[in-house]
């Protein structure tokens, strides 16, 4: 090839010769790197709410590549799982540090997941046209969820145990199929080897992969609608001469430095957990986990992972186990539907008016207390608690359509803003 | 509060923290006697440090005196704790490494199961992670709480572990007591009740032990099962620092690079 061709910008976006021009004609390597990285253009004004999304894809990372150092030495099965743990745990070197990590990752996953999720409350970024973006996000969520269950199933602990076979019988609540779709489930007439060897396999191979693919789904649906803001600004509303966005700036250097800052800064707090604190109090790894399962003797209370408590709560909120079983589910499910429920003009809660931010914080206070109220036994005054702050929760979301129209919003700028 | 303290710090410096965290000075047991204070077991600490391997090692050797008769630690083996407590392959071979095991095997009783449920209702537990699923503290109450109740025959009564199949195997070296009940009244329904509340221990007959040499007895055997529980624990510390520090080192370099990009953004 004449070596003016190869060198002519434009030309499938290879910009050189030699082996690199050469491989961008067949893979459009630079193409793709100007059109995600260094040419897309990210708001300026982003804060620290705008980290979580590439912690939680550095925790994916984290989770994948410590999973597979576990399931080389990990051995699924009812008399063997336990075991094999505490192999890896005193006997694999540095088996403890790779179990920690992928143990406090999982916990740490969900915070980053929790506040990345929190953020978009915070600034409408759920809102036209990102509802696709929001869409894929829950899925992810939801996904992160059946994972995060799953793995907690296989050292089989007590706990886990126990976890498992309530979080399956809440598929027996269904009417009519119930019964039948619980033991399916099983593959047995209770939580069991079985159960256990299923587990496992979509643990570490159906549920990943599902969820790789819903991350590469939620970041190409990003970068075609461009990120929100703080303000909730459209930055390419605004544009200069070149037809780039005015309050825009190549995410290639300027966020994945920002990133790179971030991401030391949670790391240091990561390895503080994972060195010192490993099983956090009880939060992260609970004391009847070391004991093996056990289906004659049940944990005093049974209680899941500090990540699904607050539904947890209003699952035990309602006498009927059927309704209770449908509330939590809409409680997960309402999130889908926060695009369609919220009728402000405003994206930002900054440009809001007192009823919308009145109506998060009160979701805010609820979904922790919510959260405490899951890990405590199930009586009283536990349990009027947990109904008296439900209210709170679901009426966050399905009262939205009123209290959003009606909400004294502020004039939003036409440009976004600093704050500090 | 003295877990927050010993943990930062361990930030400081390790070897700081090894001084810092040898047991504290709470005797609660030997009060009873003369003082009329009702003893408050519920919130004894075993304050025990991982980091001490003289008490590591003096606990390992209460293990195979008074415990591996019944129970087993069959995640541990013998050389590993022998390299992790430095205890000389001599020493092991000839005081701790029961007859007939080698010293890369499990620790593992020789009791066999059956003999245990027909003597005492139940086969021995594990005891290789009790200290995880239990915790420090309460093996401390558990071991020191043992007392004579004529209301269970030949067995011994625990405050700990109320009606616990486990003889008080401790009481040569602790002796036997008894515990002593005050009446508290109270009210149930419009009706004037009393309550009998344990109160404080009385000696029966003393043990070879002195109340303060039991103690630690106590303490040192509570340890070396704290750390059979999760042994890498004292190199996971020591390694964390360095993992730490060097964190705070990149995140101030990661900083300082995103300072220089971000100086023409406006």
């Amino acid at each position: 090839m004449a070596p003016e061709a190869a060198g002519k910008p434009g030309y499938r976006g290879a910009a050189r010769g030699g082996l690199w021009g050469w491989i961008n004609q067949r893979l459009p390597v630079d193409v793709f790197w100007r059109s995600q990285l260094s040419e897309y253009y990210a708001p300026k004004n982003f804060n620290v709410w705008y980290f979580f999304g590439s912690l939680a894809l550095l925790m994916l990372v984290m989770q994948l590549v410590t999973g597979i150092f576990l399931t080389m030495f990990y051995k699924a099965g009812a008399s063997t799982s336990f075991e094999s743990v505490e192999f890896i745990m005193r006997e694999v070197p540095y088996g403890w540090l790779i179990r920690y990590l992928h143990s406090t990752g999982a916990s740490a996953f969900f915070l980053v997941v929790y506040l990345h999720m929190y953020r978009a409350l915070l600034y409408g970024s759920y809102k036209a046209p990102r509802e696709l973006l929001w869409l894929f996000g829950m899925i992810i969520y939801l996904s992160l969820m059946a994972e995060a269950f799953l793995g907690y199933v296989l050292p089989w602990g007590n706990m886990s145990f126990w976890a498992a076979t309530v979080i399956v019988n809440l598929f027996g609540t269904i009417p009519g199929i119930g019964p039948g779709l619980v033991e399916w489930i099983r593959g047995d007439y209770g939580i069991a080897d079985a159960t256990l060897n299923r587990f496992f396999s979509l643990h570490v191979v159906a549920v990943p992969l599902v969820l790789l693919l819903l991350v590469a789904l939620h970041l190409v649906a990003l970068h075609e609608v461009g990120s929100n803001n703080p303000d909730g600004v459209e930055i390419k509303d605004k544009k200069d001469a070149r037809g780039r966005p005015l309050d825009g700036i190549p995410f290639h250097p300027y966020y994945t430095v920002k990133d790179i800052f971030a991401v030391c800064v949670f790391l240091t707090l990561f390895a503080i957990v994972v060195f010192f604190v490993p099983t956090f109090g009880d939060l992260f790894m609970e004391k009847a986990n070391f004991e093996p399962a056990n289906p004659l003797s049940t944990p005093d209370p049974i209680s899941p992972s500090w990540y699904f408590t607050p539904y947890y709560a209003i699952l035990r909120a309602v006498p009927d186990q059927r309704i209770g079983a449908l509330l939590m589910l809409i409680a997960v499910v309402s999130f889908f539907f926060l695009p369609w429920l919220d009728r402000s003009p405003v994206k930002s809660m900054r440009y809001r008016g007192w009823i919308s931010k009145s109506f998060l914080a009160a979701f805010t206070i609820s979904f922790l207390v919510l959260m405490y109220l899951g890990m405590q036994p199930a009586q009283e005054p536990y349990v009027t608690m947990a109904r008296i702050f439900a209210v709170p929760y679901f009426a966050y979301f399905w009262l939205m359509p009123f209290y959003s129209r009606i909400d004294p919003v502020k004039p939003v700028p036409e440009r976004v803003t600093f704050h500090g | 509060m003295a877990k927050i303290a010993s943990f930062v710090l361990i930030l400081l410096g390790a070897p700081l923290a090894l001084a810092a965290s040898e047991p504290a000075a709470t005797q609660p047991a030997a009060a009873g006697a003369e003082q009329p204070a009702p003893v408050r077991w519920e919130t004894w600490h075993a304050g025990n440090a991982v980091t001490d391997t003289a008490s590591l090692q003096r606990g390992a050797r209460n293990f195979m005196n008074y415990c591996i008769g019944c129970h087993s630690l069959k995640y541990m083996r013998y050389q590993r704790m022998a390299d992790d407590l430095q205890i000389p392959t001599s020493v092991l071979d000839a005081n701790l490494v029961a007859p007939g095991s080698s010293n890369l095997d499990y620790i593992e009783t020789s009791m066999p199961d059956a003999d245990m449920v027909n003597w005492f209702g139940k086969s021995a537990p594990d005891l290789s992670l009790i200290a995880r699923s239990r915790s420090a503290d309460y093996l401390y109450r558990f071991m020191k709480t043992f007392y004579s109740a004529p209301s269970r025959g030949t067995r011994s009564e625990n405050l700990a572990y109320p009606s616990t199949a486990m003889p008080a195997v401790l009481s040569d070296l602790e002796g036997v007591k008894a515990a002593v009940y005050r009446e508290v009244k109270g009210s149930s329904a419009g009706a004037a009740t009393t309550e009998s509340v344990f109160d404080h221990f009385e000696t029966i007959s003393p043990g070879n032990l002195t109340p303060e040499q039991f103690d630690g007895f106590v303490r040192d055997t509570v340890n070396f099962l704290d750390y059979v529980g999760d042994p890498a624990q004292v190199e996971r510390r020591s390694i964390g620092l360095w993992v730490v520090l060097f964190l705070l080192l990149l995140s101030a370099l990661a900083l300082m690079l995103k300072k220089e990009y971000w100086k023409d953004v406006h």
